[in-house]
């Protein structure tokens, strides 16, 4: 028999989902449907009137060189940071599992700079690299390297794939971690005596046994380095120099924001909603399926 | 093929634990050495030693004429069958058997020939292109038999593999790992905690207790020639009945009020010594005239065989006897035994006060 609470009536369940409800129709729905309207929309230079163009914002937008841009700076700053991020935290976590001994200290070492907000991480990051005074930035220079993220669209992208790649290798590395703890040790040593060696053994039976978690991790990346970098890129580069790192969120601001197109910029958001949308229909298919092996 | 030697052999656990403390092993070339004792004295480890996969901390192993301490378990020209099978989930049945052979760089259609081979073998060849995870246990366990067959190696490493299996394909398997090892003739190392299964397998029975060998031998040398204590309660089902004995002169032993005639015995124990008597519930007779005065206190049916329980001197005692066969009073039995089937052991160290 199966043991069941019993809430008496139907009002108790929806009064205990109302603050969440409230908070997503505040926060999320509202905000929402407010840029999809507002993506039809045009407005006057002062913002004093508007009116209801239908799709022209999009088409405007699709007419921009810079909006082409701005997703090709996307998709170079996401994969950079996504292949980064991913690579060194299996790393890292391949390194841990070994050492499991060492790892409670190794662990909450690597865990805190996901406990840094994105635009201190930023800042870190830019101290450092600051090109007159930045620990790193004279290095450099010592080197012979002109490095300078303030007239180098270059650098200055190296730079935010850096602070971003950061903060985002404690997360994946925790996930790594479990799931390489996950794997049997039998599996292993079965690999061992098989005659496979540590390399072969990793690509052959690891990776392979770790690719849900693969899989969940790169959604969670790009849809991390698509909107959670808006703070990153604001504190280290301000999306320049001349838009080399304005990528589409940050596009999404400054045409909003400092340029004054709101229609332009809602519709622009909009575009990004659906692209996230799709992305977690897309995860939630796979974790639905469990992408095994 | 190859014989393996173990010398003086030891392992202590990075936590201090001694988990095998000095063992010597000689398994002859095709020979089937099964190593058997209670849970954690130390069988898992020693195999895992042989394997590659622990260190070993002292002594050394040799596969063959070679003394693999410090070879890789890749290297050591073994294969392992382990308890959970640890079959590689993501692949085919076909990959996981044809996995050791590619990482050694078998050419493609010799693979091919060599795993058709071990699944006809097995009989396993309508699932090879299943995963793993869509076979049944029993089909699981061949399985990992294939994967350890295809690769023809040196040596044959067996840790549990059936106990995970039910009662009836484990007997199933039993017989068939035998028949198999028979006929590739592959030097065996086979763990288990099963008696029944170290009795049937094994050419080499080894005993083990707490980290040392307590006894090696022929199954049935050691069944009939206990060396201690231990061996005689551990090896035989029901197990071996264990009661107070005092001696009383050369070849004799008193047993509950009664004289047993004992043929093996220590020369010089001196009258009046106290010793443990083991007596075997099969060996156990009713007697015609006087004997060993059991109260039974309840029998077990087991169909072919009854078990009369009771207490004697405080001891539980046993005895097992087709049933039918006996037919007098079965609340009190006397008994006698041939003097052959006395076992004498020293009541404080277990070990065998024989010749
Ligand atoms: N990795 C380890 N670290 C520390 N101690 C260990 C380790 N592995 C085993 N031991 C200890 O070594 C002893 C022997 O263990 P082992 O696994 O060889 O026993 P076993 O005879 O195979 O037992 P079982 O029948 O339960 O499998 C045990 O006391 C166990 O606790
Ligand atoms: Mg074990």
């Amino acid at each position: 028999m199966e043991k069941r609470s019993v809430i008496s009536g139907r009002l108790l369940p929806y009064l205990l989902l109302l603050p969440q409800l409230a908070i997503t129709l505040v926060f999320f729905y509202w905000p929402a449907s407010q840029a999809l309207w507002q993506s039809f929309m045009l407005e006057d230079a002062f913002g004093l009137s508007s009116e209801f163009v239908g799709l022209e914002n999009y088409a405007a937008l699709f007419q921009q060189p810079e909006y082409f841009r701005a997703v090709g700076t996307t998709f170079i700053f996401s994969t950079a940071v996504t292949v980064l991020s991913l690579s060194v935290a299996l790393l890292l976590a391949a390194m841990a599992d070994r050492q499991i001994r060492g790892a409670p200290v190794y662990k909450t070492l690597l865990i805190w700079p996901y406990a840094v907000a994105p635009a201190i991480a930023g800042v870190l990051w830019l101290f450092m690299f600051q090109p007159s005074l930045g620990l790193v930035a004279r290095g450099l220079r010592s080197l012979g390297l002109d490095w300078n993220p303030l007239l180098n669209g270059n650098h200055a992208m190296m730079l935010v794939v850096l602070s971003a790649t950061w903060k985002q290798i404690s997360y994946n590395f925790l996930f790594f971690l479990a799931g390489l703890q996950a794997i049997p040790k039998s599996l292993i040593e079965a690999a061992a005596i098989d005659g496979a060696r540590p390399t072969r053994r990793f690509w052959t039976i690891v990776f392979p046994l770790l690719s849900p978690t693969t899989f969940f991790l790169l959604v969670v990346n790009i849809v991390y380095v698509f909107f959670d970098t808006f703070g990153i890129i604001d504190a280290v580069t301000g999306g320049g120099p001349a838009k080399a790192t304005e990528t589409l969120v940050y596009k999404v601001y400054s045409d909003g924001r400092l340029g004054g197109d709101l229609g332009g910029s809602a519709a622009q958001s909009v575009i990004l909603m659906i692209i996230v949308i799709a992305l977690t229909a897309v995860q939630f298919r796979f974790v639905e399926r469990k992408v095994q092996y | 093929m190859a014989e393996v030697v173990l010398k003086d052999v030891r392992k202590t656990y990075a936590g201090g634990v001694e988990a095998v403390k000095g063992v010597s092993l000689d398994i002859p070339d095709g020979g089937f050495c099964v190593l058997v004792g209670p849970s954690g004295c130390g069988k898992s480890t020693l195999l895992r030693m042989i394997a590659g996969l622990e260190t070993i901390t002292a002594g050394s192993v040799a596969i063959g004429p070679r003394v693999v301490n410090d070879v890789e378990p890749a290297d050591r020209d073994i294969a392992m069958v382990f308890q959970n099978y640890a079959l590689y989930p993501h692949m085919s049945v076909y990959d996981n058997m044809a996995y050791g052979l590619k990482n050694r760089g078998t050419p493609k259609d010799e693979i091919d020939k060599r795993v058709k081979e071990a699944a006809r073998i097995l009989a396993i060849e309508s699932f090879l292109a299943r995963k793993p995870r869509a076979l049944s246990g029993g089909q699981r366990q061949r399985v990992a038999m294939g994967r350890a067959i295809v690769r023809k190696p040196q040596v044959f490493l067996f840790d549990e593999p059936l106990s995970n299996l039910d009662a009836k394909l484990r007997v199933q398997m039993r017989v068939e790992i035998k028949r198999l090892q028979r006929a590739l003739g592959v030097t065996s190392v086979y763990v288990t905690h099963d008696q029944v299964e170290a009795m049937t397998l094994s050419d080499k029975l080894v005993v083990m207790n707490a980290g040392n060998v307590e006894q090696v031998g022929l199954p049935n040398d050691v069944y009939k020639r206990p060396a201690s204590r231990f061996v005689a309660t551990f090896i035989g089902s029901p197990p071996m009945n264990i009661v107070p004995g005092i001696v009383e002169g050369d070849g004799r032993v008193a047993v509950g009020g009664h004289m047993l005639a004992v043929a093996d015995m220590a020369p010089g124990l001196a009258p009046g010594t106290v010793l443990d008597v083991g007596l075997r519930p099969e060996d156990l007779e009713v007697s015609g005239g006087p004997g060993i005065r059991l109260p039974v206190d309840f029998v077990e049916e087991l169909g072919a065989t009854q078990l009369f329980h009771g207490k004697l001197d405080g001891a539980e005692m046993v005895v097992q006897a087709p049933t039918g066969a006996i037919t007098s009073d079965t609340r009190q039995l006397t008994l006698t035994i041939d003097a052959a089937k006395v076992h004498l052991f020293d009541r404080d160290t277990g070990a065998r006060r024989g010749r």
